[in-house]
């Protein structure tokens, strides 16, 4: 196996998900986006551990930082649903576009 | 070039090559798709492929935690999400921004800047086949070195898991007191 496989699909990933961060109106598909990125980066971040990891413990700091990613990613993931939920309670619409209040 | 290594080890390169053409054609559909309740299930595909390449890279505890915490909460979470903010079933038309079509050249030009940089570093680099955690550690390949991921958890980043413990507690907090009904 080579490490620009993992690379390139992890690169390749963070571009479709910072496409659907730009395109996507609805905020929940905005946040499965951003789910995309922050797994391409995991992806990253395990290639360069197998890579990188010439003794256990340099291995195991990798698959930790991996792992604080991913309670990272479940906090934000709680937060912004909540977020969402309060939008839509509060306007009936959780078209991002239409939120223009904070708009200078 | 990219392919230059498909002699060698040719189980894990065709095991990568489907489950990467599985993430990718779910990506794609992911940001594609008009209809949330698909989206969320293509994402299913992602996550879950993403945790079959976890395998591959030797990081047996990272895969099952992704497909406890992705697969199984994170999804249900997504899929409450989609529920509660949608009454309506089945494709709908104005998922798009005016301008979604912008998001092409950017991620076009982001992937063209990522590949040269990554291909023009790496070049033919290849990975090891087995994983210090496994080899070092004396225990069995199974337990793929938990241990000593345990180890480094609560000896050299303990700093950063309690933090982590902070944003994960005021998570649930936030999540409580924004949902709630008054």
């Amino acid at each position: 196996m080579l490490l620009n496989q993992f690379l390139l699909l992890g690169a390749i990933l963070f571009c479709i998900g910072v496409y659907g961060v730009i395109a996507r109106r609805n905020a929940v598909l905005v946040l499965m986006s951003i789910e995309l990125i922050l797994n391409s980066v995991n992806i990253n971040l395990l290639a360069f551990a197998l890579r990188d990891g010439r003794t256990a413990e340099q291995a195991a700091a990798g698959h930790t930082f991996a792992l604080y990613i991913i309670a990272v990613a479940a906090a934000e993931v709680g937060v912004g649903l909540a977020m969402v939920l309060l939008i839509y309670r509060n306007r009936r619409s959780i078209a991002l576009d239409e939120l223009s209040t904070m708009k200078g | 070039m990219i392919l230059a290594a498909s002699d060698i080890y040719v189980a894990q390169n065709v095991a990568f090559g489907i489950i990467a053409a599985m993430m990718i054609l779910g990506a794609l559909r992911v940001v594609t798709t008009n209809n949330v309740v698909h989206a969320a299930l293509y994402l299913v595909l992602v996550l879950a492929g993403a945790a079959a390449q976890y395998l591959l890279l030797a990081a047996e505890f990272v895969a099952v935690t992704q497909v406890l915490v992705y697969v199984g909460a994170v999804m249900v979470l997504f899929l409450f999400g989609v529920m509660l903010t949608r009454a309506q079933i089945g494709g709908e038309a104005d998922l798009n921004n005016k301008g979604w079509f912008l998001g092409i050249p950017v991620g076009l030009l982001l992937l063209g800047t990522l590949t040269y940089v990554l291909v023009d570093t790496f070049q033919d680099e290849k990975l090891a086949t087995t994983s210090p955690l496994v080899v070092e550690t004396g225990q069995s390949e199974a337990t793929g070195g938990i241990g000593t991921i345990s180890d480094a958890i609560f000896k050299p980043y303990l700093l950063p898991f309690w933090a982590l413990s902070f944003v994960l507690l005021a998570a649930v907090v936030g999540a409580i007191v924004l949902a709630r009904k008054d």
